[in-house]
């Protein structure tokens, strides 16, 4: 049940942010809301509850490695789709490779 | 500006375009609303399974942006072919706005989880998850007001 509610909060809350950054002009702030700390709060709050503080601050640690490889991937969809003008569906999806090397490489670095 | 176009001397407003919700179709939003539950209980299983350090790290998964950035590709391309333009760039520009406005907001990504991670064990969850996410907020809009404000003073400087 636990995992349901999980899935239902989640979608609610990425899917509000998404509306979000749909209805604000212009494109280059609507897109902060691309990094929107959904998933975190969506799930923060439930892991909280059912694993205490502790454990969500340990994620929360990791989370800051997370956001560093969100930025290089971000970066590199910059580059890849506005300035080399390769297809956005397929480059967004092969770059999320850059997000899971730069996730566990700073992972193993400083976090293990 | 006679043009109508945009100025750097015009200050840039932050505007809500309700009508954009009407380019967005019912299955783009369960797509998003499917990606958001899937990764939110993905992040809760990987945690379970290998611990809350490996866990985390999927708590600032990229997990809507592809399909954001292909819905906002299509949809600019949709608009220009509509008047009478078939083929175009316009929507691999506006995805790399997007990009860059999400590379900004990633930084205040991370500000937001490391104010979770170092006040959680001493405060109450509620006051640290909602301090957090309106420090996410302020910082994510100063970082995007400053690269604007640098963008109009570099213009400014070479006219």
């Amino acid at each position: 049940m636990v995992w349901v509610v999980r899935f239902l909060i989640g979608g609610t809350i990425v899917s509000a942010f998404a509306l979000i950054g749909d209805v604000l002009k212009p494109k280059g702030f609507a897109g902060l809301f691309g990094a929107a700390p959904s998933v975190a709060l969506a799930t923060l709050g439930l892991t909280i509850a059912t694993e205490g503080k502790l454990y969500a601050a340990v994620e929360a640690r990791s989370m800051v490695a997370g956001a560093a490889a969100f930025f290089l991937y971000a970066l590199a969809c910059l580059y890849a789709i506005g300035m080399r003008h390769f297809k956005a569906a397929p480059a967004t999806v092969a770059l999320l490779s850059i997000w899971v090397v730069s996730a566990f490489g700073l992972w193993a670095a400083f976090l293990p | 500006m006679a043009s109508g176009r945009p100025s750097y001397r015009e200050p840039v407003k932050i505007l809500i375009n309700l009508a954009a919700l009407r380019q967005v179709r019912w299955y783009e939003h369960f797509t998003r609303f499917l990606l958001g539950g899937l990764i939110s209980v993905v992040a809760g299983l990987i945690a379970k399974a290998f611990g809350p350090t490996i866990g985390g790290l999927f708590l600032a998964f990229p997990a809507i942006f592809p399909a954001s950035a292909t819905l906002l590709d299509k949809h600019e391309r949709e608009k220009k072919q509509k008047a009478g333009i078939p083929v175009t760039i316009r929507g691999r520009l506006a995805v790399g706005l997007d990009a860059r406005g999400a590379a900004m907001g990633s930084l205040a990504l991370a500000a937001f989880a490391a104010m979770v991670w170092k006040m959680l064990p001493h405060a109450s969850s509620a006051k640290v998850l909602g301090g957090a996410f309106v420090l996410w907020i302020a910082l994510a809009t100063a970082i995007w007001r400053v690269r604007k404000l640098h963008v109009y003073l570099s213009r400014r400087s070479r006219s």
